[in-house]
């Protein structure tokens, strides 16, 4: 981690440089996938399979979307899942006593930002490494929401509000319809914001952006906050989608989000990476469980194959880099 | 070698303060507010508990040494507690379980180092794929069943006791002499100072700083084979979330006990010291009647706090 002064001769890379590259191989690897699932289940093309693909790639997309800017900084935030569990069950008790969703969305999406503030204070003005910041408040959230919940579970929502997570406009389902808002807004503030391009240089090095004038801490704090956030709109479209909360909703959530930002192309070190590289990695992990399930695989074999996929996406990223240089 | 490694070793004078204090107020808080937490029974018990911690702490202070992290030590005994389940439920032998346990422990702990060391990877996301995968063969092992039956040697390990003293904490002694002695006196321990305080002189001196490393991961790996057997005798079963976020208290203690995680200096005692912490303050909270949420969340805070501290410490 100390050699980041080779990568800060690299300017933060455009979309249709090298990276396009990088995401046109992913696209590849997303349609061979497609292929072989194709071949192997009867049911994988079928409409209903598809619209289910995405829409579960969405609710991954969410949170990895914000967790790509965190890990483009060189950052890492492993509280995103227990952050989707206490967002959720707070959003949805307020929905219960007040019976207005968009007061609960409000709620949800501030107790997320929150969250992620904290983060962001335990990390700029603690100085405390990210993956520990965030490692500690994960235990902090579930301790939280599980306390508060006290084993109870939240249902029945109104119709309206489920219809977020449940609902189809013109034969889509609207997840997919909040990706694509979401992808747009991600990839135009990362790649074409001064902000955005900021973020990509502290990852490349935090040093030289610091002294060319960069406010880093402003920054840092700022992707925290957007991680936080998506993860209090993940927790809204969970909730519409399950109709229910419960305490532990949160807890295979991160590992996912995690992989689908490695797979990405997202660089752990810093600097590299595309929100639409995200995009690709949660359909790419999406595609692979979907598929184990169609092929009747038990659902115990998720957290093992999600964990090897992390691995071989870290391995892959620094075989490409060295590559590189 | 021998004296660089005496300059990093920390002062204790320095340390003793920090651990203990937080030690003597968390006593004299819960002394005050929770009816018979002074009582000896209560604290026997008490440090029976925080063997199975004891064991994980140790290592974990050697990799954190290293400037490295183990996320996957509670998963790992997770499966390893299951498989001295499963393979002594078969053999009706509690050496062969161990023996089960200790091998899929060392495995792993050998899996860890190599993609930190070999391949490069940052031990706090290798250790999260090893999580992952961990879990994921816990569950498949288990078939997310409970494994009960286990046979009366198992059992016997965690209530027998050895001239009046239980059976466990002998176990966590032995292991914190072997520590000790590891860490302070031998080569190897000072390589491990090396490790995290200046890894190109290991180079230097002609070591290979990356095999060294898969050994401290491996020793991790292994200790989680011997408490996942405790786990099992502790809890007569093997179940699928046996040591669900485990590594987070054996982190906490490291860190309360005032190992720095970015210097490459520990402190074996410290960590004991944070294990009885992180065991009091789970063992008062629970005396007043609070859920084990709350004591989740209170060990969250107690390890942001401590790193807060030693960020200090560090810039002083």
């Amino acid at each position: 981690m100390t050699d980041i002064t080779k990568d800060a001769i690299a300017p933060p890379r455009s979309f249709l440089s090298q990276d396009a590259l990088q995401v046109f191989y992913r696209l590849l690897a997303a349609l061979l996938i497609c292929a072989v699932l194709a071949v192997l289940s009867d049911s994988f093309l079928s409409l209903g399979n598809i619209l289910n693909v995405l829409r579960q790639a969405s609710l991954t997309f969410f949170i990895a979307s914000g967790l790509t800017l965190v890990v483009l900084t060189a950052g890492l935030d492993l509280s995103v899942g227990a952050n989707v569990a206490l967002s959720a069950c707070i959003a949805g008790t307020v929905i219960h006593k007040t019976g207005s969703p968009a007061l609960g969305i409000l709620v949800g999406l501030a107790c997320g930002g929150i969250v992620g503030l904290l983060n962001g204070v335990m990390v700029t003005a603690l100085r405390i490494p990210s993956f520990i910041a965030t490692y500690g408040m994960l235990w902090v959230l579930n301790g939280l929401t599980y306390w508060y919940m006290a084993g109870e579970t939240l249902h029945g929502f109104p119709a309206g509000f489920r219809q977020i997570g449940s609902g189809y406009l013109f034969g889509l389902p609207i997840p997919v319809y909040l990706l694509l808002v979401f992808l747009g807004i991600g990839t135009a503030f990362a790649q074409r914001t001064v902000w955005g391009q900021e973020i990509y240089a502290i990852g490349a090095n935090p040093v030289a952006a610091r002294l060319s004038g960069i406010p880093v801490a402003r920054r840092l704090l700022l992707v925290y906050v957007v991680s936080g956030t998506m993860a209090g709109l993940a927790s809204i479209i969970f909730l519409s989608r399950l109709n229910s909360a419960e305490a532990d909703i949160g807890e295979s959530l991160t590992l996912p989000a995690i992989a689908a930002v490695l797979i990405g192309g997202t660089s752990l070190f810093g600097g590299v990476g595309t929100v639409f590289g995200t995009f690709i990695g949660a359909l790419i992990l999406t595609l692979v469980l979907n598929g184990m399930n169609l092929l009747s695989v038990s659902a115990n074999w998720q957290p093992l194959v999600t964990g090897i996929i992390v691995i071989l996406a870290v391995w892959l990223d620094m075989k490409t880099r060295r590559r590189a240089q | 070698m021998r004296e660089a490694a005496v300059v990093v070793q920390p002062n204790p004078l320095q340390r003793i303060p920090g651990v203990a204090i937080v030690l003597v107020l968390l006593i004299a808080l819960f002394s005050a507010i929770a009816p018979g937490f002074l009582s000896v029974a209560n604290l026997s018990n008490v440090l029976v508990q925080s063997t199975i911690l004891t064991m994980l702490a140790l290592p974990m202070t050697l990799i954190i040494m290293t400037e490295g992290l183990d996320l996957s030590m509670g998963a790992v005994l997770t499966l390893t507690s299951l498989c001295v389940a499963i393979v002594s439920l078969a053999t009706q032998s509690m050496l062969l379980g161990l023996g089960a346990g200790l091998l899929v422990g060392a495995a792993f702990g050998i899996l860890n180092g190599w993609l930190v060391a070999m391949v490069g990877i940052p031990p706090f996301v290798a250790t999260l794929g090893t999580l992952g995968m961990a879990q994921g063969l816990s569950l498949i092992v288990s078939d997310g069943q409970s494994v009960v039956g286990i046979p009366h040697s198992v059992r016997d390990i965690y209530s027998a006791t050895l001239l009046g003293v239980p059976v466990p904490i002998v176990m966590a002694l032995v292991t914190y002499a072997a520590f000790h002695g590891l860490l302070y006196h031998t080569r190897f321990g000072t390589y491990i100072f090396a490790l995290g305080g200046n890894r190109e002189a290991l180079r230097y001196a002609g070591l290979s700083p990356n095999r060294l490393l898969i050994a401290v991961y491996a020793i991790g790996g292994a200790m989680a084979g011997i408490a996942g057997l405790l786990m099992t005798a502790r809890m007569n079963s093997g179940h699928p979330t046996a040591g669900l976020g485990l590594e987070f208290d054996a982190i906490a203690a490291v860190a309360v006990g005032g190992t720095s995680f970015e210097r490459g200096n520990g402190w074996l005692l410290g960590t004991v010291l944070g294990v009885i912490a992180v065991g009091v303050l789970r063992n008062g909270l629970n005396l007043i009647s609070l859920p084990s949420s709350v004591q989740v969340a209170s060990v969250g805070v107690l390890v942001i706090v401590a790193l807060f501290l030693d960020g200090l410490r560090s810039r002083a």
